[in-house]
């Protein structure tokens, strides 16, 4: 019961798919995709930060409680943008 | 390398735990606490500038997301993205430096430290270029700040950010450098086993964590309006 070695691999692959995915985002920014363009770049930025998390940080590996914990933080900082956007977003309606 | 099971009284191990697994877990997990702190910290910031971006314009005022567009065609985008790559492969090499401490190769491991310690700088130097042209361009918000009409002033909010955030991002680097040095010394001195090296395990979380919030930083400041000049820059 000795903790999870991730080979090396598997660390050069996520390291492949990063740069990738870096140049694609600035490939894609160079072009206008009018309402997409800032959704399209999260979409690129969420699935590099998952990438980090799940392989480089251990995510996938972990034990189910440091999962949730990790995925409960995630949750609560949804929280904090989307309310303040339900506040900010609304403040000019009916005028 | 060395198959350590059932380690039943490892010299590192606390009192308190029942086993070397429980008390890395224990490591870790509140390692990843420390960082769910970091990550709303980091939040409270991102929505600073989410709030800003979204902010509907006054009447007869210039739009603020416009501002921001026509500020970030002013950052260095080619900068900007040697930088994230720097930052990512000084993930990897983090990531290689933690593979080598559970394997147990002192050598390699420091190797990988010292690589990530150099990327770590690398990017640092070149950031600090950027702040220096900024200087130079009187884009630091205050009484000296410069901005082509008609974001004179709006412009000074997208600048605010960018100087709190890559500043923020910044002090985080130089901190863990200054942790790295520790580490390397640690590694260096052989305090650490493929049972215990916890200090390199749990390093290397906050060191991805860093490069994360770089990850959002770059699309969000940079990009911003890259398509209006395509091919060319500033």
């Amino acid at each position: 019961m000795s903790e999870k070695i991730v080979p090396k691999r598997v660390y050069f692959t996520i390291f492949g798919l990063l740069i990738g995915f870096t140049l694609l985002t600035v490939w894609v920014a160079s072009r206008d995709w009018g309402a997409f363009n800032t959704i399209i770049a999260l979409t690129i930025a969420v699935t590099k930060a998952l990438l980090v998390a799940l392989w480089f940080m251990h995510i996938k590996y972990s034990n189910r409680l440091t999962q949730l914990v990790v995925a409960s933080g995630l949750f609560w900082l949804v929280i904090m943008v989307a309310l303040t956007l339900f506040d900010y977003r609304t403040r000019s309606m009916g005028r | 390398m060395a198959d350590s099971h059932a380690v039943t009284h490892h010299s590192a191990l606390a009192h308190h735990f029942d086993n070397m697994e429980q008390q890395r877990e224990a490591g870790s997990l509140g390692m990843w606490v420390f960082l769910l702190t970091e990550i709303m910290f980091f939040g409270g910031a991102f929505t600073a500038y989410i709030v800003y971006r979204n902010l509907p314009s006054a009447p007869n005022k210039p739009s603020i997301s416009e501002a921001f567009v026509a500020a970030s065609n002013t950052l260095n985008v080619k900068l900007g993205l040697i930088n994230t790559i720097i930052l990512i492969c000084s993930s990897l090499t983090m990531a290689l430096a933690v593979y080598y401490a559970q394997t147990g190769v002192r050598r390699k491991q420091i190797i990988f430290l010292l690589l990530t310690m150099v990327l770590g700088t690398a990017f640092l130097v070149i950031k600090g270029f950027e702040y220096a042209d900024k200087i130079k361009h009187h884009h630091i918000p205050g009484k000296q700040f410069e901005f082509a009409e008609p974001f004179q002033h709006q412009a000074q909010i997208f600048f605010t950010i960018y100087f709190a955030m890559t500043g923020l991002h910044a002090l985080h680097m130089i901190i863990g450098i200054g942790i790295l040095l520790v580490i390397t010394w640690m590694a260096w001195r052989k305090r650490f086993s493929p049972e215990w090296h916890a200090p390199v395990e749990l390093f290397g979380l906050y060191w991805h964590f860093v490069d994360i919030v770089w990850i959002f930083l770059f699309p969000l400041l940079y990009l911003l309006g890259y398509h209006l000049h395509s091919g060319g820059g500033h």
